[in-house]
């Protein structure tokens, strides 16, 4: 892990190939001469098959990963991607056709988003689901677009807020500024959940809706949320589910019962397609059937014949994006649903919300939970180690854990938590795999208090050390530029 | 417990015993009692042998690329995709790790998205890129936002008709609550210069596409100028293989650049995931939307790269955000960058002449059978408009029982054509397989 590795481009070589392509084989026709690039692609490599191979292998190598160790990154949801699901996505029929070719010459792909369309409204209790949107903040995009169009359509355009808990992920708020909509922010109560008194004095006929996750970013189940539900509609407001921790409810609770509107199913983590490094994700999203209408398309429906066809809802606010959402993530998701069952599902949840339980018991004493009550498949803890000096921050326990070979929890959120560690185990590990986790936290523990500078000079097992991100920022190098790079390696 | 729950049952006991709850239903009482275990109607679960049985057989449902000949584009290409490209894509390394936020591990990622960077920049001639949005669809609506929060106080976006018309859709659906006025694109037929008459002391970017959606070649060297000159920005959306021979966006002097990464080896995958690529000029760096990769230093003095210039995005700045987007294409950039390393200087420009010489071929031929006429009053690229005798919809029944995926019927958005039909050919286009199509044409 530790091989350092040079950018590409200090390989190049002239006239290099890393590709064997076709001649021609035609009669030419002449390049029309104005229109052709005046640089010559300068700056681009040329390398053999053998060196780029060599090279992408080697810096995969400096990565972490699920496949190579335990990743309880909180409200991320990173368990193990099954090996099925690369085979499936893989298969000629998905990954080599064409979105746009007929209908006719689709319909096993048709099929496949039509059964995963019913499957996701069955685990969530809706009605109508889209497979369109890319992520979950492209879900959460879609159905405030949503709110705001069923609101128009009934005449209603003085909606013009969205009430959003101080605990929410950033990506809550973000969207409702994309749509032109004002951010009215919620206070947590004691409990962790949503402040009952300040959402009543914050409804009001401006009211467009409600975002919230549940369980919260506390790792919390709201235990108030059908009486939200009924608060926000009695005001005329809609309530949105994001459905960034989803994977503690499967088989648990059904989000459309309990009085949610919309919703948004992140496939990357509930439904295991792996999160690439960054993405692609699937943001698909379900509704009630008084929504229906405004979703984008194109969805699928069944023929009376038993043939698929695409068809767009007769009220829908638009695409989202070309074509049909990332199909190749679909196929994983299916695979998954099909292949666990809805007893292997409900497992799924029980067990994502026991190993997060055993986490908290066996961890509270000394790192603090933020909120002292069951979590669901997540713990926020707190890094405030007793007898540790004041600058022994949550940072360097979560840099400490990496020189033991486990990637760090999410660390400083919820905002609302001071030195927060957020753990999701995840369902996919094992006692062993979390007994060693807990025992390296207490040892960190430990150390904190005996040998606190071991702390801050973590990682030393890691490929790089500590990195001066103010530099980055300050002094930008943001593509390859050999003299900059030069320069930054002998700056002091 | 199943093969992906590694939870033994004297392991559950133990574990709940250590919680201080009897049974696993005990975690669930903050769940509402009457909504408490709800029973899912789903199907039975498959074994994996069961499952890939049935996969098999949705996936051969599908017309694919390795029993028909595609002829279809309309913003999706079947290049060819080396085998190395997914042989790096299948490394648990990389497909199974997060966003890099702890970038002292994840250094294989950062440093694969700054080399994608720096080859998109390459490949644009433009300053800097950002490391991917959903698609290039996604991407284009994006550049509106960025225009109007560059250029402050104007409300409109002119973009021309000859943008492809999905893209055009999600423009107009991001856009619906900002109060923006989008123009420009109401006439069939209607050309770049009528767009550009419409850029006034009101608009904020004009959006052009080259090749066009119809796969014409603009010459656009100094539109950037003149739009500018108006107070504008010009956004250009570019193909990525077309610029291994011709204009780059840079050339045009456009302020934005966006494309639709699909064809740098990633395959046609029904759809997605694809890549959104998105380049701008370093000075708007502030206000660029999306994940960014740059270099420094460790406290040792190695040289590592990290995401920068974090204080634009939606978990820093909530709902002062550049963008709400999140989640990306990180593994399809990679793809892409496999891609483009492999191809390099020399590779890029041998794909795009075989595309440009075979589709060329292809249009000369059809053009030649009675009752065809191709539309070549510009260069075109890899794609072309082809007026038919006969309703697009019959002559692609009548390929298909040939096993050859004809065009893209143009009758719904471009009903001044005729009978039209937008054939796409590319270096996966064997000369064989195009006589063939030409020879299913004149039988018709």
């Amino acid at each position: 892990m530790n091989n350092e590795e040079p950018p590409i481009f200090t390989y190049s070589q002239p006239g290099k190939i890393g590709a064997n392509l076709p001649a021609a084989g035609v009669e030419t026709t002449p390049l029309p001469s104005e229109l052709l690039r005046q640089d010559d692609l300068a700056g681009f490599p040329e390398l053999t098959e053998p060196e780029v191979i060599r090279h992408f292998t080697r810096i995969s190598q400096r990565n972490y990963s699920i496949d190579t160790g335990f990743y309880p990154l909180g409200s991320c949801t990173m368990k193990y991607n099954p090996k099925l699901h690369e085979e499936a996505a893989r298969l000629p029929g998905f990954a080599a056709a064409h979105p746009l070719q007929d209908e006719e010459l689709s319909q096993g792909a048709l099929q496949l988003m039509y059964e995963l369309q019913s499957y996701l409204g069955e685990i969530s209790g809706f009605d109508a689901v889209s497979l369109q949107p890319a992520a979950g903040a492209q879900g959460e995009l879609t159905g405030i677009l949503v709110f705001r169009a069923y609101h128009h359509d009934r005449g209603d355009t003085q909606r013009t807020e969205v009430l959003v808990p101080d605990s929410a992920h950033g990506t809550n708020p973000a969207t409702a500024a994309m749509v032109g909509l004002k951010v009215i922010e919620l206070k947590s109560d004691a409990r962790g959940n949503v402040d009952l008194d300040d959402l009543k004095a914050k409804l009001s006929p401006r009211t467009a809706g409600m975002m919230l996750t549940n369980p919260n970013t506390l790792g919390l189940f709201e235990e108030h949320i059908v009486e939200i539900c009924r608060l926000v509609h009695e005001a005329g407001g809609l309530m949105y589910g994001d459905g960034a921790n989803f994977n503690a409810i499967l088989g648990i609770a059904k989000p459309g019962e309990l009085g949610f509107d919309f919703m948004h199913y992140n496939l990357h983590k509930t439904f295991t397609t792996p999160h690439g490094g960054g993405g692609p994700g699937s943001g698909a999203v379900g509704c009630t059937a008084a929504l229906a209408p405004y979703l984008p398309g194109p969805r699928v429906r069944r023929r009376d014949d038993g043939t698929y066809e695409f068809f767009t809802p007769e009220k829908s606010i638009g695409r989202m994006k070309a074509f049909h959402g990332n199909f190749g993530m679909l196929v994983r998701a299916w695979t998954y649903i099909r292949s666990m069952g809805a007893a292997g599902l409900r497992a799924v949840s029980e067990t994502a919300v026991l190993n997060a339980n055993y986490v908290r018991v066996m961890l509270k004493d000394i790192y603090p939970q933020a909120i002292d009550r069951i979590c669901m498949h997540e713990v926020v803890l707190r890094g405030l180690i007793a007898g540790a000096p004041k600058d022994v921050r949550t940072l360097d326990i979560a840099k400490r854990l990496i020189d033991y070979g486990f990637h760090p929890p999410t660390i400083y959120f919820p905002l609302i938590v001071p030195e927060a560690l957020m753990i999701e185990p995840t369902e996919t590990e094992s006692k062993q795999t979390l007994d060693r986790f807990i025992a390296t936290m207490r040892q960190i523990a430990g150390e904190a208090v005996e040998t606190p500078d071991v702390l801050h000079a973590a990682p030393t097992k890691a490929p790089v050390r500590r990195l001066d991100e103010v530099r980055a920022a300050r002094q930008p190098i943001l593509r390859y530029d050999a003299e900059a790079i030069s320069r930054l390696q002998t700056a002091s | 417990m199943t093969h992906y729950i590694p939870i033994t049952d004297a392991d559950r006991q133990e574990m709940l015993k250590a919680i201080g709850v009897e049974r696993i239903e005990d975690l669930f009482v903050d769940v509402p009692a009457s909504h408490r275990f709800p029973p899912l109607d789903l199907p039975p679960p498959l074994s994996e042998p069961e499952l890939m049985a049935e996969l098999n057989r949705l996936s051969e449902l599908n017309a694919h690329a390795r029993r028909y000949s595609i002829f279809l584009g309309a913003g999706a290409y079947n290049h060819f995709v080396p085998a190395a490209v997914d042989q790096i894509l299948r490394r648990g390394e990389f497909y199974t790790a997060y966003t890099p936020y702890q970038p002292e591990i994840s250094q294989g990622t950062l440093q694969a998205i700054f080399e994608y960077q720096s080859l998109i920049c390459a490949l644009t001639g433009m300053e800097i890129a950002n490391a991917s949005h959903y698609d290039g669809a996604t991407a284009l609506a994006e550049s509106a936002i960025m225009a109007l929060n560059v250029v402050r106080n104007r409300r409109k976006i002119v973009v021309a008709r000859s943008v492809n018309p999905q893209y055009r859709a999600v423009l107009r659906t991001y856009l619906q609550g900002l109060d923006v006025e989008i123009v420009g694109d109401e006439t069939p037929g209607s050309s770049l210069a009528d767009a550009l008459a419409l850029v006034d002391d009101q608009t904020a970017l004009l959006i052009v596409q080259n090749p066009d959606f119809l796969g014409r070649l603009h010459d656009l060297r100094g539109l950037g100028a003149q739009v500018q000159a108006r107070g504008a920005l010009l956004a250009v959306h570019f193909d990525p293989i077309a610029l291994g021979l011709f204009q780059t966006p840079a050339e045009a002097g456009a302020d934005i650049a966006t494309g639709e990464g699909q064809p740098l080896g990633l395959g046609l995958a029904f759809g997605g995931p694809y890549l959104g690529i998105f380049t701008t000029r370093q000075k708007y760096v502030h206000k660029i939307a999306g994940r960014i990769v740059g270099v420094t230093k460790d406290v040792d003095g190695r040289m590592a790269y990290v995401l920068t210039l974090r204080a634009r995005e939606q978990d820093i700045r909530r709902e002062r955000a550049t963008s709400n987007i999140c989640t990306n294409q990180g593994l399809m950039a990679l793809a892409s960058a496999v891609y483009l390393s492999l191809m390099g200087k020399r590779g890029m420009r041998m794909v795009a002449e075989v595309t440009y010489q075979r589709a060329h071929y292809a249009a000369k031929r059809i053009n030649a059978l009675p009752g065809y006429r191709v539309l070549a009053d510009q260069p075109f690229f890899r794609e072309f408009v082809v007026q038919c005798p006969r309703p697009v919809a019959e002559i692609n029944a009548a390929l298909r029982a040939q096993h050859i995926i004809g065009g893209y019927d143009l009758s719904a958005d471009e009903p001044q054509l005729g009978n039209a039909m937008l054939l796409a050919v590319t270096e996966m286009n064997t000369p064989a397989e195009i006589d063939r199509l030409v020879d299913a044409l004149a039988a018709l």
